[in-house]
């Protein structure tokens, strides 16, 4: 079976190749751009200027770090296990190297459209939690041991909510082919059915990327960088490798999956580059809202944190696949998708809200503290 | 026909192996790279673990808080219940009605079993 690249008739392996390695180039890029821009645009929310002397305007800031940390020294204190430590890098970076795969960057633009590729998506990006599990264990440093833990308990609190929240708009498009979901939405994007839905995927996404304000497990002030405190140079920064890697892939996913990726709303027969701009203004915006985020919202404690999930996102996102189910099986009209969507939303907001005004009484002993005793 | 699906089930993963393979040399060749340009000194300060002026007594790894284990077992309760939901998902429509109401039921025993664990406050961080 031959593979259409550029209008070259290529073999299923020679295909496969050359669009990884593209993907490579595309991520070292972008991951370098990303890098660049959040530093500008968090300097901007403060009032600051952000890097400006390496290269015009600071452009070359993330090339210049890049050299800066292979040239810097490996460690690896002697008391650490010698395979978890060395191998946990590989082992959070390759799974989000993973989803690339399944990107649908513009209409047949995508190294391959896999039918089941949302199952694929959240089977192999879960597996980094692995990884930061293994960084913790190795560094024998009690630092990174609560920093592993941590990062353990919060991926696999919030993978419920970002996966429920994905099959609420895969039962709507009764597909989860990414293409095809972005072709099921036609005039009105899902994030106008799922409303609820959307904003329960972005928050279990900030928290799956280990983004603030969900940055419990690499907290500076409580655990001093968890799981990485032990690293240093390059495998040092392969973790914020694959952290802007899964920013761009998460980010990417949303605006496929609940924005209409690169259909709407000019419709499916665009020019590759009205594609372009569309896809990449979704994209950039979802970008845009993590890092505003950041800027804007404190640190969560790690019992608020467990709590919202659990008790918050979970049992919202389970209503809404039931909400879903019923309009499907009953064929009621689509409206009503929204309006229950919506009360949904307002209900979230309403228990957020009233949490953030009566806080629970402090618990008697720090929870840095009464993890350490335990 | 069948032969034709497998061969594209196998193209489609073809890009997943290879991915995996150039994930593992990106990290390997860059930390190479890396050996090879950084000083490195056999200095036995710099062995040491990282903690507030003097070394830690025993290893690290030894005891871990109960509550994160706690959080394990839910976890692997709902994961087995959304891998159920994602081939219901996929075709319910079809099946009907009584589909429907079999995952209502189904979601309805998993949430009265939040429910109780919620009550027994074993959602609280402690």
């Amino acid at each position: 079976m031959n593979y259409d690249l550029f209008g070259l008739e290529l073999n299923v392996w020679v295909d496969a190749l050359i669009r990884v390695l593209l993907i490579v180039g595309f991520m070292t890029v972008s991951v370098m751009g990303l890098i660049y821009i959040e530093r500008k645009i968090l300097a901007r929310f403060q009032r600051r200027l952000g890097p400006t002397r390496t290269g015009p305007m600071g452009l070359l800031q993330s090339l210049a770090d890049a050299l800066k940390l292979i040239g810097k020294e490996d460690l690896r204190p002697k008391s650490a296990d010698p395979w978890t430590f060395e191998f946990a890098p590989y082992v959070v970076f390759i799974p989000v190297f993973l989803g690339f795969v399944i990107v649908p960057f513009l209409f047949g633009w995508q190294v391959r459209v896999i039918e089941l590729g949302l199952l694929y998506f959240v089977a192999t990006s879960s597996v980094n939690i692995v990884g930061w599990v293994m960084a913790g264990w190795g560094s024998d440093n009690r630092y990174a041991m609560i920093g592993g833990m941590r990062a353990a308990a919060q991926g696999i609190s919030y993978e419920l909510p970002l996966v429920l929240a994905l099959l609420a708009v895969a039962m709507i498009a009764s597909s989860l082919n990414l293409q095809e979901i972005v072709s099921a939405q036609g005039r009105v994007p899902f994030v106008v059915w799922q409303p609820l839905a959307f904003f329960i995927f972005f928050v279990a996404a900030l928290a799956e990327m280990n983004r603030p304000p969900f940055d419990i497990p690499i907290g500076e002030s409580e655990v001093v960088g968890g799981p990485f405190v032990e690293y240093s140079g390059f495998r040092w920064s392969v973790f914020f490798l694959a952290e802007y890697a899964a920013l761009f892939i998460l980010s990417a996913i949303g605006a496929a999956v609940f924005l209409g990726g690169w259909a709407w709303p000019l419709g499916e027969e665009l020019g590759r580059g009205w594609q372009l701009i569309l896809m990449s203004a979704k994209t950039g915006m979802l970008i845009f809202l993590v890092f505003w985020v950041r800027a804007s919202v404190p640190r969560l404690r790690i019992d608020q944190l467990m709590g919202y999930s659990w008790k918050v996102l979970l049992p919202l996102a389970l209503a809404q696949v039931l909400v879903n189910g019923a309009v499907l099986v009953y064929d009621w009209p689509k409206q009503v998708l929204l309006v229950t969507g919506v009360m949904g939303l307002l209900a979230l907001f309403w228990v957020t809200e009233r949490a953030v005004r009566q806080p629970r009484t402090r618990p008697a002993m720090t929870i840095a503290q009464s993890e350490a005793a335990s | 026909m069948e032969v034709q699906q497998i061969d594209q089930l196998y193209g489609n993963y073809v890009p997943v192996l290879i991915a995996t393979i150039f994930g593992f040399v990106l990290v390997l060749s860059a930390l190479i790279g890396s050996r090879l340009l950084a000083p490195f000194s056999e200095e036995r300060e710099k062995g040491t673990t990282y903690e507030c002026g003097m070394l830690p007594i025993r290893r690290a790894s030894t005891n871990v808080g109960v509550r994160f284990y706690l959080y394990a077992i839910l976890f692997l309760i709902f994961d087995v219940e959304t891998v159920f939901i994602f081939p219901w998902a996929l075709s319910f429509v079809d099946i009907g009605v009584q589909a429907y109401w079999a995952m209502v039921v189904f979601i309805g025993i998993l949430a009265a079993g939040l429910g109780y664990a919620w009550k027994k406050g074993a959602l609280q961080w402690r």
